[in-house]
């Protein structure tokens, strides 16, 4: 039972990181119609940014900030650059330029830092509390949810309170009406990628140090958990992205903790595959997208 | 219905692959050609012919899986290490190569029949996740199941000396070209005739395809496990010429290189699937000098990767319509011959 427990709070933390990568994926679906594959490097392109701070100065939470801002640039960068000119007829097209992206971000960060895994640093201790005995979270792993908890309200207070949020939704929703009314459709898509590279950098920052460290493809298997969390909430939902990704943090959780860590990966895919086949736009909607999308 | 789908598949008939060249005289010339340069070239260089040919062999089968059918699988180097480890498991048991060689397409192809069943029902950015997904777990079942895998050590495969009259180099390049146009003629064949205008129809409009009488889901699954043959091919090749399989040689970029080298080719055809094969194993190789004579470690491996990336990009954006429209020159030019 204490394991249980101990296993359930883990899953959450980890759930929590999955939510916060998850919520970046439905960011740019729903802005752009397009799934940003390139998101786990870009993640963790702005990691070795904030190494780097972090390494220069010695202040972690210098690098932090620092590595969000360069979320911000890479996303708004990726957006202006690239993919602002990919073709939308096909909607593969989307997907191989983003990983060509990927190919590039990992043969850069290969070559400046070099293919070894470099340790990540936490600004809070990984021990766990013990209450009543039972280990059951640590300063981080509240780190983690007071972070993940900040950008949901955030970004929930942007979209439905503030005039650009208004825009933003109104931009992904109706582009051609809203460009009539004066919206930029254009300002407002760069504006979506930039928030989403962010978060997901904010994320690539929360879940390196629980892994294994700082490696150019340390985000792979991340990236397909988030997905997963994003498709089991439905690539529309930002909820949905949040629970899925919470189903998925315990249910790597658990799986880890009492059938082996080398299983989870394919418990991910095990469950991608059910949802995939059984409720293609996630188990909180009541339509059918995946297979005309 | 017979008159709407003639009239649908003739239009969808597009001469891509109907060559102006037989198939069975290229397969000729080819082997002709490959035979004369295993005499000529040094060891070396032979036996980056020989990966060429296993490369041809994947991308020729990915060729007709997005290129003529618009399905995207980055599922594909996982194919691959399923092909090799078959190979390795039964070579290690049994040594005889030309059984292993089949058991490992049959292995393959039972496991892409699965994928493929899912595929069917995915499309654009579901399906992309879904193999990539499969791209990224499998070499975790090798840690899983260790006693049968041995981690990521992997196996080594045994295998026969090669005749006496030849070189290590030599028969595996014969092997290797043997098996590439021996794929790549019984694809040609096989996208001539009803199935490729069916895969065509697929892809351009799968409303009109079912119209006229196609079934779509057919279709995509059986191009879905003539892919995954040709992959499970190219990956017991690979397990012959290294003489060993680890999840090492099967990462996530090896299915993202693939891709690549179908893009760049052009899609749909399978002289570009020969492109494509052939730049696999020459920019890494060309990347390997520039780090050696730059004297970094770190340049080499990732020069050709952010090489890759690079014209990967750049091409889906020069190409106005992306991946659709690579395919449209060839199409007028053709079209243009005829009248």
């Amino acid at each position: 039972m204490d394991r249980f427990v101990f296993l359930t709070f883990d899953g959450l933390s980890r759930g929590a990181v999955y939510a916060a990568f998850a919520l970046a994926l439905v960011l740019i679906w729903r802005a752009a119609r397009i799934v940003n594959f390139a998101q786990g490097a870009m993640a963790v392109a702005t990691a070795y940014v904030a190494y780097s701070v972090v390494d220069a100065t010695g202040s972690y939470w210098l690098g932090f900030i620092v590595a969000l801002l360069a979320g911000l640039l890479l996303g708004a960068g990726v957006e202006r650059v690239v993919m602002r000119f990919v073709d939308h007829s096909s909607p593969l097209n989307g997907v191989v330029v983003a990983l060509g992206l990927v190919l590039i971000i990992q043969g850069v960060l290969g070559m400046v830092y070099g293919n070894e895994f470099r340790p990540a640093s936490t600004p809070f201790s990984r021990d766990a509390f013990e209450i009543g005995g039972v280990a059951l979270l640590s300063r981080y792993d509240l780190f983690v949810f007071g972070a993940v908890g900040a950008v949901v309200v955030l970004l929930t207070l942007l979209f439905t309170r503030t005039p650009t949020g208004l825009r933003m939704r109104a931009a992904a929703f109706a582009p051609d009406v809203s460009r009539l009314l004066g919206v930029s459709v254009g300002g407002m898509l760069t504006l979506g990628w930039a928030l989403a590279a962010a978060v997901g950098s904010l994320a690539g920052l929360l879940v390196l140090p629980t892994e294994l460290g700082l490696h150019p493809t340390a985000m792979d298997i991340v990236f397909i958990s988030a997905f997963t969390a994003a498709v089991v909430g439905g690539l529309d939902s930002p909820i949905g992205a949040v629970l899925g990704g919470l189903i998925v943090g315990l249910l790597l959780s658990y799986i880890s903790g009492y059938l082996g860590a080398t299983v989870a990966p394919m418990a991910v895919l095990a469950l991608l595959v059910l949802v995939l086949l059984g409720r293609p736009d996630g188990l909180f909607s009541s339509r059918s997208k995946a297979r005309t999308a | 219905m017979t008159v709407l789908r003639d009239r649908v598949t003739t239009r969808m008939a597009a001469p891509v692959l109907r060559g102006r060249f037989d198939p069975l005289i290229v397969v000729v010339v080819g082997a002709l050609i490959v035979v004369a340069l295993t005499y000529t070239l040094p060891p070396f260089r032979t036996y980056q012919l020989a990966t060429v040919g296993a490369y041809l062999c994947v991308t020729a089968g990915l060729t007709v899986l997005t290129g003529l059918n618009g399905q995207l699988s980055l599922g594909h180097g996982a194919l691959m290490a399923t092909g090799a480890y078959t190979l390795a498991l039964w070579q290690n048991r049994f040594n005889l190569l030309a059984v292993g060689i089949l058991m490992a397409i049959l292995v393959t192809t039972a496991v892409g029949a699965v994928i493929g069943l899912a595929a069917a029902r995915l499309r654009g950015p579901y399906l992309a996740g879904l193999t990539l997904a499969v791209a990224v777990v499998v070499p975790s079942i090798a840690s899983t199941f260790d006693e049968t895998f041995n981690s990521d050590q992997g196996l080594s495969v045994v295998l026969n000396p090669p005749p006496e009259s030849m070189t290590v180099e030599q028969w595996q390049a014969w092997l290797s070209w043997g098996a590439a146009l021996v794929t790549l003629f019984v694809l040609a064949m096989l996208v001539r005739g009803r199935f490729g205008r069916d895969l065509r129809a697929v892809r351009d409009d799968e409303t009109a395809a079912r119209l006229a009488g196609i079934s779509v889901a057919r279709t995509q699954v059986a191009a879905f496990v003539v892919s995954a043959a040709c992959a499970g091919l190219a990956g017991a090749l690979f397990a012959v010429l290294a003489q060993s399989v680890s999840p090492g040689a099967f990462p996530l970029t090896l299915s993202l290189f693939l891709l690549m080298a179908i893009v760049i080719g052009g899609l749909g055809r399978l002289s570009g699937a020969l492109i494509g094969a052939v730049l696999l194993v020459g920019l890494p190789a060309v990347a390997h000098e520039i780090g050696e004579a730059a004297g970094s470690q770190r340049l080499e491996g990732n020069l050709a990767l952010t090489f890759f990336g690079v014209v990967l990009v750049v091409v889906m954006l020069a190409a106005p319509g992306g991946l659709a429209s690579v395919r449209v020159p060839v199409r007028r030019k053709t079209r243009a011959k005829k009248h």
